[in-house]
């Protein structure tokens, strides 16, 4: 089987559909290991990738003006148990563009592999992008994640990224996400992780909230269990009359897993505010309760709560 | 109601301190199939208390006494199976959920259809299956919600706990019209400061420091219950 068809057959197990990818429609990029199997460009979207020993390299451009009906699929893969995956991405949303993006990441069995994304990402006046990140990891445990960003949010613009990893082991995770965000412009930023057995998880993410008007909010939902390892910083920064920023970061811990938060606001302009709240601890009882008294057992109720706030 | 129906859930002599001090003192209490029973008392008299022993809760197992439902004993039953068994608890506050939405909080163990059960307390299905049910509802919203979750669960026995507090007085009707549906499956124990609601029940009982004082014609506890005749303290403590 190729490399493609392995990738695309591993989308199916998981119960996505990879004719979606493949339509005429849809923009995509799909790289495995440091080898580019596929890319589309559409019309608005120019995709401009290629591969050497040092990693799959691409710049995607959404052209101004454009609103991308498709979201644009970007798939990375790894099925071998040792192995490294760098991704050197720059993309930009040009004046008025808007456009989703779905990243998809697939480790299936690593017992020794890395994923590092470095990526530069920029939105214009007036641009909007989603961007969802979800992986999906096998039992191993054997993989590292490294996802970096540095983003600017151009006047008026909008940024949402939302990261999730609540399938499979964890591995080693580290986020390193910065956004620097414009006048009247909003970043959203959304983790969700769950951490099984002896995973480490690092997340750390900050929003420059630059210029007068600016809106920004980092909310992280994360899970530990057995042995795993939870450290999250939200880091929001009000620089400006009318910036308004949120860090709401909420962590469940079970058994001997240990979670903290750091949460850090800082204001330098007096008509600036930014707030933050910060919950770790068990399951609320209560929660587990009223699940109870609808016939689910106490495992099944913690279950349900945790992939609830995940989900 | 004639009066010869047998019994659905017994309590025999449950005594329940928590932090040492007493909360429930010797219950006494027979909920008969196909019973509405009102249970009235003072803040405090130990009422919410009572509805979390008969549920299960952790925390308020009792010290003494038995649980019977059904002729089974449960006192020693965990609280899921306590609902497999078919009793319900409508919570006084009800929990707020992250992630989870209203549709999949009916589907859980749900019987009937989420859809009818949300019409039936009177809110729009299309407007509430896919909301989350966390803060973003208010408290009437998730009160209602939570008799509809009890509508779903389709129960033997259905406890609630001041089942139209906080709900407006236009939406009171469609309350009562789902407590007598709850009733007409199986029994139900109702909680409530509300004496109209009260006055609509089979039978009544009044709560007192923990103890059933009075148990009746609703409209003879009712009248007890305001006249401050109480046999344990007088009227000193089981008012407001």
């Amino acid at each position: 089987m190729t490399e493609l068809a392995t990738l695309y057959e591993a989308f199916r197990t998981l119960g996505e559909d990879p004719g979606v990818i493949l339509a005429p429609d849809t923009a995509h990029m799909v790289a495995y290991g440091h080898r580019l199997l596929s890319q589309q460009s559409i019309p608005g979207v120019a995709i401009e990738a290629h591969a050497d020993e040092q990693g799959v390299h691409a710049r995607v451009r959404v052209q101004a003006g454009f609103r991308i009906l498709q979201p644009v699929h970007l798939c990375f893969g790894l099925f071998e148990r040792f192995g490294v995956q760098n991704v050197d991405l720059e993309l930009t949303l040009e004046a008025g563009a808007a456009a989703t993006f779905w990243s998809h990441c697939l480790f299936m069995r690593p017992e020794a592999a890395r994923h590092a994304m470095d990526a530069r990402i920029t939105l214009e006046a007036g641009a909007r992008l989603a961007y969802q990140e979800v992986h999906y990891h096998g039992a191993s445990g054997g993989i590292e994640v490294l996802p970096k960003a540095r983003v600017k949010v151009g006047e008026a613009a909008h940024y949402r990224a939302d990261f999730g990893l609540t399938q499979g082991r964890v591995g080693r995770l580290a986020i390193d996400y910065a956004v620097e965000v414009g006048r009247a412009a909003s970043a959203e930023l959304t983790s969700k992780v769950y951490g099984h057995a002896t995973d480490t998880i690092d997340i750390c993410e900050r929003i420059h909230l630059n210029d007068e008007g600016a809106r920004g909010l980092i909310k992280t939902r994360v899970a530990v269990e057995d042995a795993a390892r939870a450290h999250i910083v939200g880091a929001t920064y009000g620089k400006a009359a009318g910036a308004r920023g949120h860090v709401d970061c909420l962590e469940i811990v079970r058994g001997n897993a240990l979670a903290s938060a750091v949460p850090e606001v800082r204001v330098s302009h007096p008509q600036a505010k930014v707030t933050h709240e910060a919950a770790i601890g068990s399951v609320d009882e209560r929660q587990i309760e009223a699940l109870m008294a609808r016939g689910l057992d106490p495992d099944a109720a913690v279950e349900r709560i945790i992939l609830g706030m995940l989900g | 109601m004639s009066g010869q129906a047998g019994p659905l859930l017994e309590v025999f002599d449950l005594s329940l301190s928590l932090a040492g001090h007493p909360i429930l003192d010797g219950i006494d209490l027979t909920v008969r199939q196909g019973e509405l029973h009102a249970l009235l008392g003072a803040n405090g008299a130990g009422k919410s208390s009572l509805a979390y022993a008969l549920m299960g809760c952790a925390g308020y197992r009792p010290q003494r006494g038995h649980i019977r439902f059904a002729g089974e004993d449960i006192t020693e039953l965990p609280m899921h199976e306590r609902a497999r068994r078919g009793i319900a608890l409508a919570w006084q506050e009800p929990a707020r959920f992250e992630g989870l939405r209203v549709a999949d909080y009916l589907a859980l163990g749900g019987r009937a259809d989420p859809a009818d059960c949300l019409r039936a307390v009177g809110l729009a299905p299309s407007d509430y299956l896919a909301r989350p049910l966390d803060k973003t509802l208010s408290g009437g919203e998730r009160k209602r919600i939570e008799l509809a979750g009890v509508l779903a669960l389709a129960p033997r026995l259905a406890i609630l706990d001041e089942p139209t507090a906080g709900i407006d007085f236009l939406s009171q009707a469609e309350i009562e019209a789902v407590i007598r549906a709850l009733r007409r499956q199986g029994a139900v124990l109702l909680i409530t400061h509300q004496e109209q609601l009260a006055a609509g029940a089979n039978r009544a009982s009044q709560l007192c420091g923990g103890r059933v004082v009075c148990t009746g014609e609703p409209a003879t506890v009712i009248e007890n219950f305001k006249a401050r005749r109480c046999r344990r303290c007088d009227g000193e403590t089981c008012h407001d």
